[in-house]
């Protein structure tokens, strides 16, 4: 698989990082060399066999559905970049 | 009192135990190593107040006689990917700039109940992503073996600094975690033990995350005794991480007795890889043939999928960590970029705060997430791990362990391998395997290759049998006998 610029472009944007125009080639070199390495896996045969996303054989526990933590808005806020009140305060996501 | 520091952990606690020292003069021991070595860049952050404050108390409850165990009273360091209450957290990145927990994750708080004495954060690749610890915002960790031919050494990584602080005697344990090979490989390249627990043994609660269904918590120490002492302390249930697995911790430090005889070893010839150094080779045989006279078994076994183990991993791992750093978009904490949109600042922000292989991780898991390409690759690569997975059961059935070397060479110059990414992640090509299955792992230091530089030998368990891993990892270790030190 040889990817080229304008894919590394959109994969960057959908990874919302802001990639240099002119580091956009090297990129591409890099990971079309690192997918095309990956691309041995095809030589494995895997019918019928399922994907494996854990290794822990345990089924996820349930606890009481009580609460247990919160109410501690200074705690949540402390590393806020910026804060007005006991919100989050962002950048303006709605257009006007 | 500087000879304080050449004790091991185990000998610490004795000492500590008899009363020939203070919990303070140890720490202070080690604090003031940790300032004549700063050159080696071992520690992002040092905590002598927090250490000076911990070892005061451990001394006024030993006073007591309301002492908490074997552990308390002994200081370690913890690699700076565990978030540590009112204490900066890094994780090696530029994007977690300002961010200073206000939590304590579950490893580092079972230590402290237990007495332990934190002397600092170590030094790692940027978000754990590396094998040579040179991808840290922070700079890279120099190992304590080098400089040789004029260049300063890797000391390996992920976990670079907190192998470098036990090999440099800047500390006499520390805590690492391991993804692929992160704790195991720093081990073997700065001549220490490292083991990574069974997948669930420990919580990753408070772990900043890199591939969640790989990490893992474990000890980084001198002697295998000392692994099995700091893990006993490390390992628990955790409600709080659903993978924490609930089976009770066994007595690790009572596992140790006992040597070889009646284990049966496995071999597994698919680990020579092609070009294989010879020394490695040599020593690998050399461990076989310790661990027959001994009184173990040996015998061959076949792990077919073993050469695919790293490419699956390098779909894995990124697809996860992708997944995994989306939540670091200048919101709420750390680094912000400002941007004209919420858009321009999440590219802003990522854009400045990771540096080029976590950028590069991020990118090749977005792209194996995306639409069109899921199939073909991640899925792909978790039924080649089922495979994988598949092979070490099999083999288990007839085997108790697995040897293999950590490593595929000694230590390497920092800047080595540096433009070919390929090649940096061959570094984990005997321990990716280990981690795709979850099972323990723990790399002893056997020898040392033609330039004087440790090599590791690697032993691989069944899950959550870390006893027998490290009862036959001591039988290793005495065999080796393996004396030499950094030139500290």
């Amino acid at each position: 698989m040889s990817l080229d610029k304008d894919t590394v472009r959109e994969i960057a944007r959908l990874a919302r990082l802001r990639v240099p125009e002119e580091d956009l080639d090297g990129l591409a070199g890099e990971l079309s060399r690192i997918l095309d390495w990956v691309e041995q896996l095809d030589e494995v045969d895997t019918d019928g066999i399922d994907p494996m996303s854990s290794v822990a054989e345990v089924t996820l526990p349930a606890r009481d559905d009580a609460v247990n933590d919160g109410a501690d808005p200074e705690r949540v806020l402390a590393n806020a970049p910026d804060r007005v009140d006991d919100y989050y305060a962002v950048p303006k996501v709605v257009e006007q | 009192m500087s000879d304080l520091t050449d004790l091991t952990l185990t000998e610490a606690a004795d000492g500590l135990a008899r009363g020939d020292f203070s919990s303070l003069d140890l720490t202070e021991a080690f604090l003031a190593a940790m300032e004549a070595r700063r050159d080696l860049n071992a520690f992002i952050t040092e905590t002598p107040d927090i250490a000076r404050d911990r070892a005061r108390a451990s001394d006024a409850r030993r006073a007591e006689g309301a002492t908490r165990g074997r552990l308390d009273g002994l200081p370690y360091a913890a690699k700076d990917l565990y978030c540590t209450e009112a204490v900066p957290t890094t994780a090696g990145s530029h994007i977690l700039d300002g961010f200073v927990p206000t939590y304590e994750s579950t490893v580092t708080a079972n230590l402290r109940d237990a007495g332990m004495v934190m002397l600092g954060k170590a030094n790692l690749d940027e978000f754990a992503m590396g094998s040579s610890n040179v991808t840290s915002h922070h700079g890279p960790v120099r190992n304590p073996w080098g400089p040789r031919n004029g260049k300063d050494l890797v000391p390996g990584g992920s976990s670079g600094g907190s192998a470098a602080a036990v090999a440099a005697r800047l500390a006499p344990a520390a805590i690492g975690t391991d993804t692929g090979g992160s704790i195991r490989q720093p081990a073997a390249f700065c001549g220490i033990v490292g083991l990574k627990p069974t997948y669930g043994r420990c919580s990753r609660w408070g772990i900043v995350a890199f591939a969640s269904s790989l990490d893992q918590a474990g000890p980084m120490t001198r002697t295998v005794a000392d692994a099995a002492l700091l893990l006993g302390g490390m390992a628990s249930h955790d409600p709080r991480d659903s993978t924490s697995v609930p089976v009770p911790v066994p007595d690790y430090i009572a596992a140790l007795a006992g040597g070889a005889r009646g284990l049966r070893v496995g071999i597994p010839g698919d680990y020579a890889v092609d070009g294989m150094p010879s020394e490695i080779k040599a020593l690998w045989e050399a461990g076989a043939g310790w661990l027959g006279e001994a009184g173990a078994e040996i015998v061959d076994v076949a792990l077919p999928h073993t050469r695919y183990a790293l490419p699956t991993y390098y779909i894995i791992a990124p697809a996860e960590a992708s997944s995994n750093l989306a939540r670091y978009d200048g919101v709420r904490f750390g680094l912000r970029v400002p941007g004209d949109s919420l858009e321009t600042m999440y590219e802003n922000t990522r854009g400045a705060g990771f540096g080029a292989e976590v950028r590069r991780r991020v990118l090749i898991g977005t792209y194996a997430l995306s639409s069109g390409y899921y199939d073909a690759y991640y899925l792909k690569a978790q039924r080649v791990r089922a495979r994988i997975a598949e092979d070490f059961r099999r083999a288990f059935e007839t085997v108790d362990l697995l040897l293999t070397p950590t490593a595929p060479s000694a230590a390497f110059a920092i800047g080595d391998k540096e433009d070919d990414p390929i090649a940096m992640y061959l570094n984990d090509v005997f321990t990716v395997p280990t981690s795709l299955a979850g099972l323990p792992g723990i790399s002893v230091p056997a020898g040392l290759s033609g330039d004087g530089l440790p090599l590791g030998l690697h032993l691989i368990g069944k899950p959550f049998d870390e006893s027998t891993l490290l009862r036959a990892a001591g039988v290793l270790e005495r065999t080796a006998d393996f004396r030499a030190s950094a030139s500290v």
